[in-house]
């Protein structure tokens, strides 16, 4: 399968230890060494091969959103440890830990802007903190990002990435699932488009509530997107994994997908897709 | 010679003194020795060591109870409480699954859809229950029975008994989490009241898929969570031996999910579990859908739908500092 094409092999050979940590990036594609200011320039997007490196959520919204537009919400909303949840490491320090790493409070930034002048309310999952799983405070977020596009009479973005469900939050991260579908149920009520943005990778709980529920459903190319583990499907079934399982790629030909859009492309072909879906309405 | 019934690792005491009682009968058959009086020595000994195990169940103990071979299942409760039962199959799309099963069938004389995942007693049942674990084409089935309950007026009432949706390729390339997904998303929305109950396993998203409900209930020893006790200790605890101290971390037995709201109603089992007792168990079951439908269809269906609503929105515990200042 030429899913990923070959591997172009690079000329120079560099020992890992030989890289300084912060100006260069190898592309695990190729093996292709990356000026990391150019890398961010290009949305985290390795120019030559096309893989694309997680965004943070924050940059995410800016290469979507028009300049300057974009209003954040729901900022006080945070976890808190319902269930005093302590495995290894206690939750409340999980938590601390990635604040510290992240500077967000959790893994949702959410909140209203303009693209192509219309507005749009717009929720992005950070897969930096705690692999973007769900809990109480990111389904309230979501769910608060879904009842303002009802309120607002405006289209509804999420982009997803997502381990699933938050562990540590139990069977109130699972709830989060049944209130986030909930208010999409309302939204679709409402006559107003959802657009769901799958980037790698979005799993579980959060693929089977908000993120399979989009009007329009786009991917990144090459994430890897699912409800079961890879793994774990493997250990269940004792069977080999088709080549490309569970990509964006397998996924649009096995007709969940609409369409996968590149990172560079993804602000113009979505205004372009609002306009389509939303645009005649908003003069209304 | 009868068997033993007590076959839980923690149920040993039990099983120690039900051993003895078998010999003990055994004797008391085939010799003319009357020893009646250490059979009832030994049956009041069974009688306080059952109160002293099973009023103390660990989460893991009672996980094993709803997982107990013996343990009633959708079709056994579906028996037992409803009549004339008819199971409509398939999806319209793909094929049968049979590890969900429904049809109308009567409560009392009125005309419900009944629903369940059902899972096999033995390997041959397994094969085709395929371990109560269903492929997309379960969910999308049982929301066709749903919308037909809802154009039809019929109250729905599901039985969640899963260890989770099937991980397995077919179940990826026809997009179970989406089936899921759009099942929560259809099931906030349907305008019949829906009652849904807990019998065993409430696994995960694959539970959910089935539980979107005005009242949802759970038997004593049924338990209902975010990720099976072995998958979480296989990913915290790096161990899935150490899924004891994941079922006490996740905090799913039923009077947690009570407090949580998760659950409106914890429904008591016969002593030991349902299993030792099938028609108090479902006696028990049908005394608490009769009562919540009877509540439910007072509800005009505006009412009822904004209800269900608020009941899935306000789950959850975060803080919120912005309200707090304002």
């Amino acid at each position: 399968m030429a899913l990923f094409g070959k591997p172009q092999y690079s000329t120079v050979t560099v020992k890992k230890k030989d890289i300084p940590k912060d100006l260069w990036t190898k592309c695990p594609k190729t093996g292709e060494i990356i000026y990391n200011r150019v890398l961010k320039e290009n949305l985290m997007v390795v120019p030559s091969s096309g893989y694309h490196f997680p965004l943070k959520a924050r940059d995410r919204i800016a290469s979507m959103l028009d300049e300057g537009t974009f209003e954040e919400m729901d900022m006080g909303v945070h976890s808190l440890d319902p269930l005093e949840f302590n495995a290894t490491s206690s939750y409340p320090e999980k938590l601390k830990q990635n604040q510290d790493k992240t500077k967000e409070t959790d893994t949702v930034i959410s909140g209203m802007g303009t693209m192509g002048g219309m507005p749009v309310s717009i929720a992005v999952m950070d897969f930096r903190f705690m692999a973007a799983s769900l809990g109480s405070a990111a389904g309230e977020k979501i769910t608060r990002a879904i009842e303002r596009g009802v309120e607002k009479k405006c289209p509804v973005i999420i982009v997803s990435a997502s381990g699933g469900a938050r562990m540590q939050e139990g069977i109130l991260s699972l709830m989060q699932l049944a209130k986030t579908s909930a208010a999409l149920a309302k939204l679709s009520e409402a006559g107003l488009p959802y657009f769901s943005i799958l980037t790698n990778p979005t799993m579980a709980g959060v693929m089977a509530s908000y993120a399979s529920l989009g009007d329009v459903i786009i991917a990144e190319p090459e994430a890897l997107i699912g409800f079961a583990g890879p793994r774990v499907i493997k250990e269940t079934t004792q069977q080999d994994l088709p080549a490309g399982f569970q990509t964006s790629e397998f996924l649009l030909e096995h007709g969940l997908v609409d369409l996968i859009i590149p990172r560079g492309e993804m602000r113009d072909r979505m205004i372009n897709l609002i306009k389509a879906l939303y645009g005649s309405k908003k003069s209304a | 010679m009868e068997d033993v019934t007590y076959t839980l690792e923690f149920e040993k005491p039990l099983r120690e003194l039900e051993k003895q009682l078998i010999t003990l009968n055994q004797v008391s058959k085939e010799s003319k020795v009357d020893v009646t009086s250490e059979i009832e020595a030994i049956e009041a000994k069974i009688d306080k060591t059952k109160m002293e195990i099973y009023s103390n169940l660990t989460p893991w103990q009672r996980v094993q109870l709803s997982r107990h071979p013996k343990r009633p299942y959708s079709l056994d409760y579906i028996d037992m409480i409803f009549t004339d039962f008819e199971e409509l199959h398939g999806d319209r799309r793909f094929r049968e699954d049979a590890a969900i099963v429904g049809g109308p069938a009567f409560l009392n004389g009125e005309s419900v859809m009944v629903l369940g995942q059902q899972k096999g007693r033995n390997t041959r049942e397994n094969l085709k229950r395929n371990f109560g674990c269903p492929h997309p084409e379960g969910y999308r089935k049982a929301m066709r029975l749903m919308e037909m309950a809802e154009k039809f007026g019929m109250p729905v009432v599901t039985f969640v008994d899963t260890p989770g949706a099937y991980p397995g390729i077919g179940a990826e390339e026809r997009h179970v989490a989406e089936a899921i997904a759009v099942n929560i998303r259809d099931m906030s929305a349907l305008k019949v009241p829906i009652v849904t109950i807990v019998i065993g396993e409430g696994g995960s998203g694959g539970a959910l898929g089935m539980a979107v409900a005005d009242e949802v209930m759970i038997l004593e020893n049924g338990y209902y969570s975010v990720i099976s006790p072995e998958g979480c200790a296989a990913i915290l605890w790096k161990d899935r031996a150490a899924a004891p101290q994941a079922a006490d971390a996740l905090k799913f037995s039923p009077e947690y999910l009570a407090k949580f709201g998760v659950v409106d109603r914890v429904i008591d089992e016969p002593m030991g579990g349902a299993h030792r007792d099938y028609a108090v168990a479902a006696q028990n079951l049908k005394t608490a859908i009769v009562d919540s439908l009877a509540k439910l269809q007072k509800k005009s269906t505006e009412k009822l739908l904004e209800d269900r609503y608020q009941r899935f929105r306000n789950l959850g515990e975060y803080a919120d500092s912005a309200a707090m200042e304002a």
